[in-house]
């Protein structure tokens, strides 16, 4: 294997995701303990680094992985391997230029694009790299083009639009009026979500339709209506994010019924329940398998949450509480990284036939992976729960006395927190160990 | 199986095309309430909450962090606003940090917290449920 640049994005995925989590337990503790280090690392300053790298390790393992599978296993001529290897340059100083913008406060950004906005130049321009190198790659095939190729497509397109959407406010026309100005920044990150999503996504279905060995369930009619209520949703169905904000009204009755749209998924996972994943061929790519598995279960429980706190009704009581960041932490870790680390099995797998992923350690690994998720995902809607009733029914005192009553469960989150970080360690091992020997060989 | 792109491609457009007028309606419109705009102090304000990453923490209209309480109606809230903001911003308290900001920096910020707070409430509980799961808000300045 000549090109280890989709390995080398795969690794700097993985190290963002470890590196991410130990920021983000950090941060966590000062919940539990208030006075701990928010001198040295105030929580303000722990919360970049968390946020950036996670996203970081969402869009570098789709990045990889999406590299791998077009250039290693569909074997196309990718049209600029200089290109490839300069988005990796790109993206790996760019990456160390964030951890020093965050580490000496050049942090004149927004949340979720802390760091310096001048920074985003490099970044665009590494998603401007990919898109010519992917688009020279595949469009002379696009007769036969299945849905993942078309998500892919999208993510990448959508990706660049959005990332220079969030930049709009420092242009006058967008800053000084304030709730247009934050309608759109809350508009570009939720748009910016749903273009990792098409990444990940396709990555999910390509996945299936080489370990089930059947290109049908990538290129039947079905596969592509929901492609495109997928994209119609990450169109126009961001506004669920600013029910409460005073735009104008016709903004929200547009996102209230797109995102009413997702009760169709709903009714079609649990119609295609077991002919879906269970179907597949788990022999050959057991830890991938078992991944898609969870994704399943994970899917199942978020967009339950979400069709939920869609309706109006609904979020007026979950918007500003801990569900909402039940629901982030949810799809993120539940969803995105579950599909990521199926496709990391998958390609670990591919480099070396020979390894045996379904050890012992590695099983004991997910399970306890998917338990500690299960009660941190709890022990977050619990909170968010308590907090709602303290805003709209209780009413009754301080703000740190409700911080206050909810301890227990940020004990809890701080807990399966270590869970999670220490059981996708145990799974990530072989992984780590099989990427570094191919790039070192 | 080959798929035909045809049909693909023109729904593609299609969304495309919406996706623009819709963007260029998003963009030109102002928000429900009488628009005010931001002042150049209250724009230093809202630099330095943003590069003290107060968002880390606080929220507005319900959005950003968990940590500390929502900011929007900080301003006018009873035996709140100006001296109040400056207080916390003086001292810290629990596992806020203790802030180091010039009167005139402090200024800013304070400006900044008073035009959001005259852009509307959160949480707002003049808000009537409907059975449609619709929630009809009365805004601030609203006849």
């Amino acid at each position: 294997m000549k090109n280890k640049v989709p390995l080398l994005f795969l690794l700097f995925a993985l190290t963002a995701l470890f590196l991410g989590m130990l920021f983000g337990l950090t941060a966590s503790l000062q919940y539990l303990l208030p006075e701990f280090l928010k001198e040295t690392v105030p929580f303000s300053k722990l919360r970049p680094f968390h946020v950036t790298s996670e996203t970081s390790w969402i869009v570098l393992a789709a990045t990889g992985s999406i590299y791998f599978f077009i250039a290693s296993v569909e074997k196309f001529e990718l049209f600029s391997p200089k290109f490839q290897l300069l988005h990796f340059i790109l993206f790996l100083l760019t990456g160390v230029a964030i951890y020093f913008s965050f580490a000496f406060d050049y942090t004149e950004g927004r949340e979720y694009f802390a760091f310096k906005p001048i920074l985003m130049i490099p970044i665009l321009i590494g998603w401007v790299l990919f898109a010519i190198n992917y688009f020279k790659t595949l469009y002379t095939n696009m007769k036969g083009w299945p849905v993942y190729y078309w998500m892919w497509g999208t993510g990448i397109v959508f990706m660049c639009y959005h990332l220079m959407e969030a930049h709009f406010w420092l242009f006058d026309f967008f800053r000084l009026n304030f709730i247009k100005d934050f309608a759109v920044q809350w508009k570009s990150t939720g748009s910016f979500t749903g273009s990792w999503n098409m990444l990940v996504y396709g990555i999910s279905i390509y996945l299936m339709s080489e370990i089930k060995k059947d290109t049908d369930v990538a290129t039947n009619k079905i596969a592509f209506f929901f492609y495109f209520l997928g994209l119609t949703n990450l169109m126009f169905g961001w506004a669920h994010h600013t029910y409460l904000l005073p735009t104008q009204p016709w903004i929200r009755y547009v996102a209230y019924a797109i995102s009413m749209t997702e009760w169709i998924v709903l009714a079609s996972i649990i119609y295609n329940w077991k002919r879906s994943v269970l179907k597949i061929e788990k022999e050959n790519h057991p830890m991938a398998y078992r991944f898609l598995l969870a994704t399943d279960f994970w899917i199942f429980i978020n967009i339950i949450l979400a069709l939920l706190f869609s309706i109006p009704a609904i979020n007026f009581f979950t918007h500003g509480t801990h569900v909402t960041v039940a629901h982030s932490m949810g799809t993120t870790i539940g969803i995105n990284t579950t599909i990521l680390f199926s496709a990391l099995f998958f390609i670990a797998h591919y480099v070396r036939p020979q390894l045996k992923t379904d050890t012992k350690w590695v099983k004991r690994g997910f399970v306890a992976f998917n338990i500690s998720l299960f009660i941190f995902f709890v022990s977050l809607i619990i909170a968010g729960a308590k907090r709602s009733y303290w805003m709209y029914v209780s009413k009754e005192g301080s703000f740190a006395e409700m911080q206050d009553s909810i301890v227990p469960y940020y004990i809890s989150f701080f807990i399966f927190g270590i869970g999670i970080f220490i059981s996708l360690l145990i799974v990530a091992t072989p992984i780590f160990k099989v990427l570094l020997h191919k790039i070192k060989s | 199986m080959v798929s035909n792109p045809r049909p693909y491609i023109f729904i593609m457009a299609v969304l495309l095309a919406l996706f623009g007028f819709y963007n260029y309606i998003i963009y030109n419109t102002d928000g429900y309430v009488a628009v005010e705009k931001l002042s150049p102090v209250a724009v230093q304000g809202q630099q330095l909450f943003q590069s003290n990453r107060c968002w880390s923490c606080h929220q507005l209209y319900g959005l950003g962090g968990y940590l500390g309480p929502d900011l929007t109606n900080v301003y006018s809230a009873e035996g709140k606003g100006a001296n109040y903001i400056k207080a916390f911003l003086n001292s810290g308290v629990k596992s806020m940090p203790q802030f180091h900001f010039t009167e005139e920096e402090k200024e800013a910020l304070v400006q900044y917290l008073k035009q959001v707070d005259e852009t509307g409430i959160y949480p707002n509980y003049d808000a009537e449920i409907e059975a449609t799961g619709w929630v009809k808000i009365k805004y601030r300045n609203e006849e």
